[in-house]
């Protein structure tokens, strides 16, 4: 197991970097707050303390271990999950199927512990889409079945496949097709930062953009905030983002990192519009309110549960070429 | 025992409610601060009680005492009493009895001796747990309560969300959110009917409030007898 002083220079300076863009943002917040007294900036206060408490637990859990990073994405899966399921209408009749889900939580994750990819590949996807119908069958009531096991499995594929995706990139270095630079053992927690702080970076990103030059709007059925220079500004900064970083905190060239940086700002855009069509479609505005300021962690998570499976998928294809 | 309530809820019940559960608390700022008060709840489920005890600070818990039916919970000898008595720390209350037998042992007596000591009650005057996410009819017991106290505050709560996490019957609860909304603490107002009216009145106006949906397709009058039809 790594101990804490033998952390790689690279990770320390990551994280150093993560909570050198939370000091800049609180003091900036600071001072908008000294120079306008009379703006209320309490939604923007709670949301920058979330942030910290985040950024602390994130780094800690990827940091110690992997089998730290792996509960700590497990427990996100969890968070998630539950939200889904307390805001769409279930049946009383599947209390035991929720049960059923819950637990395909721990088995997920350790499918990515042990590193059994093809597993991890099917568990959700293939085994509970066949597994999910049986209790139902069994309790016998089909009135909404096709509703109740469609949402189910659903929600299970964006909380708990998805997101084990970010958790599996802590598995790559221990890859047998590793080689190189990729085999070192903290190129893993390397590129779960790397996905998970350009993901989040991303989404600050089209906001900001959004809040000064925002003018068209792009989806205004779904999400009537976004706007076309939000969404172009923040896939603009992600790619320049990423490619500057990925090549000193991962094995990623730079051309590579850009393409990546690309498809991130792409991804998050359509999972965080996703998730709002969901909660459009249930009339509500956030998930739960879970972390202050930010609403619910699925909420938060909205735009990694469609970046980490691309994530994963872009680097496993194109840098770990399995052998044969 | 007392220690080993506060350590049933500080490491057992808020890491449970916090984690497992989740709660979203609106106005939690108008629960009663020190006693003697009553707190009044809708009643769907047994994590209620967990809930509402887990919302009050731990320097307050030993005040905090639930009144719970003795029929249900003080069965000779079992489990469910002592976790009832010794971590929960109910006041157990006569559901039934004649009005002869009222007279001669008052139900109320517990309830009305903690009170006088200075207690915060927790009252579910639906007087069961009921059917889940619905708000059955409040019974007078409590309004008896305040009017011999007609000074303590009554602070109204709406739990939601708890009732399809473990409803009644079910032998499991299910991790859910839920939520809990405090309303403005009532003053007896020397009419019992009216009082039990204005205590309901504000639940029911706090239930308009949530956010979960109820149950999909509960099976109507219509699809039992389709069925029925079928297997004829």
């Amino acid at each position: 197991m790594r101990g804490w002083f033998d952390l790689h220079p690279t990770l320390l300076i990551a994280v150093a970097g993560i909570f050198g863009l939370l000091v800049a943002g609180s003091v900036a917040l600071w001072a908008v707050k000294r120079a306008r007294p009379e703006k209320d900036l309490t939604e923007l206060v709670q949301r920058t303390k979330s942030w910290w408490v985040m950024a602390s637990i994130f780094t800690v859990a990827v940091l110690v271990d992997r089998v730290a990073g792996l509960i700590f994405l497990g427990a996100v899966s969890f968070l998630a999950l539950k939200e889904y399921l307390s805001i769409i209408p279930t049946r009383r009749a599947d209390r035991r199927v929720l049960f059923f889900l819950y637990l395909a939580i721990p088995i997920q994750y350790y499918w990515v512990g042990t590193g059994w990819y093809g597993m991890f590949i099917i568990f959700v996807p293939v085994y509970m889409l066949l597994f999910l119908p049986l209790p139902m069958l069994v309790i016998g009531q089909t009135q909404g079945f096709l509703r109740a096991v469609g949402t189910l499995h659903w929600g299970l594929m964006v909380t708990v496949f998805s997101l084990s995706h970010a958790a599996y990139t802590l598995m790559l270095p221990f890859s047998r097709a590793a080689a190189g630079d990729w085999a070192e053992p903290h190129v893993g927690p390397a590129l779960m930062l790397y996905l998970v702080v350009l993901t989040q970076l991303n989404d600050v990103a089209q906001w900001m953009w959004g809040k000064l030059f925002g003018r068209h709007k792009i989806i205004p059925a779904v999400s009537p905030n976004k706007t076309w220079e939000g969404f172009a500004g923040g896939v603009v900064t992600t790619t320049a983002l990423s490619a500057a970083l990925g090549p000193w905190l991962t094995p990623i060239d730079a051309g590579g990192a850009a393409i990546l940086g690309a498809l991130l700002g792409v991804a998050g855009f359509v999972g965080d519009v996703t998730v709002s069509a969901l909660k459009r479609d249930l009339g509500l505005k956030d998930t739960s309110h879970f972390l202050p300021g930010h609403g619910g962690v699925l909420d938060r998570v909205d735009s990694l549960t469609y970046t980490a499976p691309i994530f994963l998928h872009y680097v496993r294809y194109f840098y770990y070429p399995l052998p044969g | 025992m007392n220690w080993l309530r506060l350590l049933f809820f500080l490491l057992v019940v808020r890491p449970a409610v916090l984690f497992l559960l989740g709660l979203y608390v609106r106005r939690g700022e108008l629960l009663p601060k020190h006693g003697p008060a009553i707190v009044v709840a809708n009643h769907n489920s047994h994590l209620d009680t967990l809930v509402l005890l887990s919302l009050f600070p731990l320097a307050l818990l030993p005040k905090v005492r639930p009144v719970a039916a003795a029929d249900y919970f003080l069965g000779e000898g079992s489990a469910l009493g002592w976790i009832a008595r010794n971590l929960i720390g109910i006041i157990p209350i006569r559901r039934s009895g004649s009005a002869l037998q009222n007279m001669r042992d008052d139900p109320l007596k517990g309830a009305a001796e903690a009170l006088a000591g200075g207690a915060i009650l927790i009252i579910y005057p639906e007087g069961t747990r009921g059917e889940a996410e619905k708000i059955a009819k409040f019974k007078n017991g409590v309004a008896y309560l305040v009017e011999r106290f007609p000074d303590v505050p009554v602070t109204p709560v709406y739990l939601h969300g708890l009732g399809k996490a473990w409803p009644k019957g079910e032998r499991w609860p299910v991790p859910l959110l839920a939520e809990v909304f405090v309303g403005t603490p009532l003053r007896w107002c020397f009419d019992r009917a009216k009082f039990i009216e204005k205590l309901e009145r504000r639940v029911h106006a706090m239930a308009r409030h949530g956010t979960f949906p109820g149950w999909d397709a509960e099976p109507s009058a219509a699809d039992e007898k389709r069925l029925l039809d079928r297997e004829r």
